[in-house]
């Protein structure tokens, strides 16, 4: 059926670019979601979040590998999954890359996970488990479900770090509809996933969060620190709501877990 | 500690008493001036948050000269009179005080450290009072006579453990392996000086409450919900809140058998109670209630006063060397033992 230009939504006389130029306009006319706000007229961010994806694997994109306890067998490998780093590169200084390979070759002795320690920032958002916002105008606390792990970020006048800590130093404020975290102060010790990726006590990371939908937030994390990268770098991911009915974050105090690992070798030998 | 003499200021707000210390660079200066307690104060409101609840937030001290049980020789005295209070806060800052004030770290008899370079120094510390005896309310101030099975249970723990007490992590106590501190478990009650802050941050549906020591943070719904299935235990078991008027209730059980709050079972029920009566006080109480454990429930009123922070990072587990030179310490005395032989 031959249809006439003229019947068509497009003014006469604009053809092909005409199409791409009201598609585009289109485009931006679409507003952003805007979050429900909370009772002081923020977007609301309160609630039980959890990543899906396997950045704590590796931030970069990897296809499955076997797991370091092949008596476990595909209980515990590693999952394929696509890289959460924009660019796909991770931006190490030479010394540094050298470094993280050894890491990586050992990973699952040296990962500070493994040990149950506080996981830092940004790991503590991409972890396979949940965390919970608990916004007020003053204060965002930020519980983790791993470890008791928590932080409070500071949405007043920005105060500065008391002195180097796990979780770091937040200063907060709010960019439209964009909760912007600024954190510093963070220990050298915490990883970026269980590949090996690392930091010193340079590192400073820029937070976004951005409602996207009702359930789900943009979560995008700048890095930067010279004594290990060439550049920042930045990674980005979804994050998911827990909608279950009564979703709560559960004890999961792992110490214990953890404590063969660490202290197994100082076991009373029997017979002594 | 050098001897100071300082001026007391004592306000009374809704029957709490907050002592503030100022530092006079002179010694010698004594002044107090106690304000009259209203003869009916009015009951005070409490800002609300912008969902409307009852506003706890802030930062708080629990740090207090009040002992948790009461001294034999008061019996049921349950209150000091204001002149009495005053007498025994003088002896307070002076170091001068037994049993019935609890100074914890800042005890002159157990000093361990230079008080004031470790943040011990208690004539520096703001804290509350409600000039009471004891934490422990009623007319007995102490925690109820354990019955014959909740002393039979702790006993056969005991006696497994004895002779192994250093065998390896397992044997040693969950503070000493920084899984849960003494001064983070719940209910709350103030330890010596350090660690006794408490931060609450409001968001809807939810009050979080954060206590420095061990970053150990809770996160307690306040809308209704029923507790965890009754397999599932947790250290700090499991709390759900509710609003009562101005006070935040919170309900928890769930406990494990390693919970042991005062030498409790896994049947601990503890009901906790904040109201905050003025703006710069938190009144927490407690109820504890274990059939297994004690024939009756016994109750603790401990003031919250608000202080500065911050609250910093108490990481326990990451830097616990502790543990491992302990139970390095056991290995190295077999050995030796064993040389000997």
């Amino acid at each position: 059926m031959r249809t006439r230009l003229s019947d068509s939504l497009i003014p006469g006389g604009l053809a092909v670019g005409g199409l791409v130029l009201v598609a585009t306009l289109a485009t931006a006319q679409t507003p952003a979601y805007r979050a429900p706000r909370t009772a002081d007229g923020r977007p609301n961010l309160n609630g039980i979040w959890q990543a899906l994806n396997t950045a704590n694997w590796d931030l970069q994109g990897h296809a499955a590998a076997k797991g370091p306890v092949p008596s476990l067998g595909a209980v515990f490998v590693v999952p394929p999954g696509l890289g959460v780093v924009e660019g796909e590169e991770i931006p190490y200084l030479p010394a540094a890359a050298a470094r993280k390979k050894e890491n990586q070759a050992n990973w699952a002795a040296l990962d500070p996970e493994a040990k149950c320690y506080l996981p830092g920032v940004p790991r503590a958002a991409y972890l396979p488990y949940p965390f919970q916002i608990v916004q007020s105008s003053q204060n965002i606390l930020i519980s983790h479900q791993f470890a008791n792990a928590v932080r409070v970020v500071n949405m007043g006048a920005p105060t500065k770090a008391p002195g180097d800590s796990w979780m770091g130093w937040s200063n907060g404020r709010w960019d439209g509809e964009t909760l912007v975290v600024d954190v510093t102060s963070l220990d050298e010790r915490t990883w970026f996933d269980r590949a090996g990726n690392f930091h010193s006590d340079a590192l400073h990371v820029v937070e976004r969060y951005t409602p996207r939908s009702a359930d789900t937030l943009t979560y995008e994390a700048t890095i930067e620190d010279p004594k290990v990268f060439s550049r920042p770098w930045k990674i980005s991911m979804p994050l998911y709501r827990r909608v279950e009915r009564d979703a709560r974050l559960l004890e999961f105090r792992c110490v214990e877990f953890a404590e063969e690992m660490m202290y197994g070798n100082l076991r009373k030998k029997p017979g002594n | 500690m050098s001897r100071r003499s300082l001026a007391l200021t004592a306000v009374l707000a809704a029957g709490v008493l907050v002592a503030l210390v100022a530092q006079p660079p002179v010694a010698g200066q004594t002044s107090s001036a106690a304000a009259k307690p209203q003869a009916a104060a009015k009951p005070w409101t409490p800002p609300r948050t912008p969902d409307g609840r009852p506003d706890l937030q802030g930062i708080y001290t629990d740090n207090t000269v009040t002992p948790f049980q009461r001294p034999k020789n008061l019996g049921t005295k349950e209150f000091y009179t204001e002149q009495e209070f005053a007498e025994l806060m003088k002896r307070a800052r002076q170091g001068d005080i037994g049993e019935e004030g609890n100074l914890g770290a800042a005890n002159p008899q157990e000093v361990r450290y230079d008080l004031e370079l470790y943040g011990f120094d208690r004539s520096r510390v703001r804290f509350g009072s409600n000039r009471r005896t004891s934490l422990i309310v009623g007319p007995e101030g102490v925690v109820p006579p354990m019955l014959p099975e909740a002393r039979k249970r702790n006993a056969d723990r005991a006696a497994r453990n004895k002779g192994h007490e250093f065998d390896s992590h397992e044997n040693r106590p969950l503070s000493e392996r920084c899984i849960i501190l003494n001064q983070e478990r719940i209910p709350l009650i103030p330890g010596a000086n350090e660690g006794n802050l408490v931060q609450i941050v409001q968001g809807a549906g939810y009050v979080s409450i954060l206590r420095e020591t061990n970053h150990s943070t809770r996160v307690i719904p306040t809308d209704g919900r029923p507790h965890v299935p009754k397999n599932i235990r947790f250290y700090q078991g499991d709390s759900v809140g509710r609003w009562e008027g101005n006070t935040l209730v919170v309900d928890t059980t769930n406990f494990t058998n390693l919970s042991a709050f005062q030498g409790s079972g896994e049947n601990l029920h503890l009901v906790e109670r904040f109201t905050r009566v003025a703006d710069d006080t938190l009144v927490y109480e407690f109820t504890a209630e274990d059939p297994t454990t004690w024939a009756r429930p016994w109750s603790a009123e401990i003031p919250w006063t608000r202080t500065r922070g911050p609250v910093y990072e108490w990481a326990c587990h990451e830097g616990n060397n502790m543990i491992v030179n302990i139970l390095r310490g056991a290995r190295v005395a077999e050995q030796n033992a064993a040389q000997k032989r």
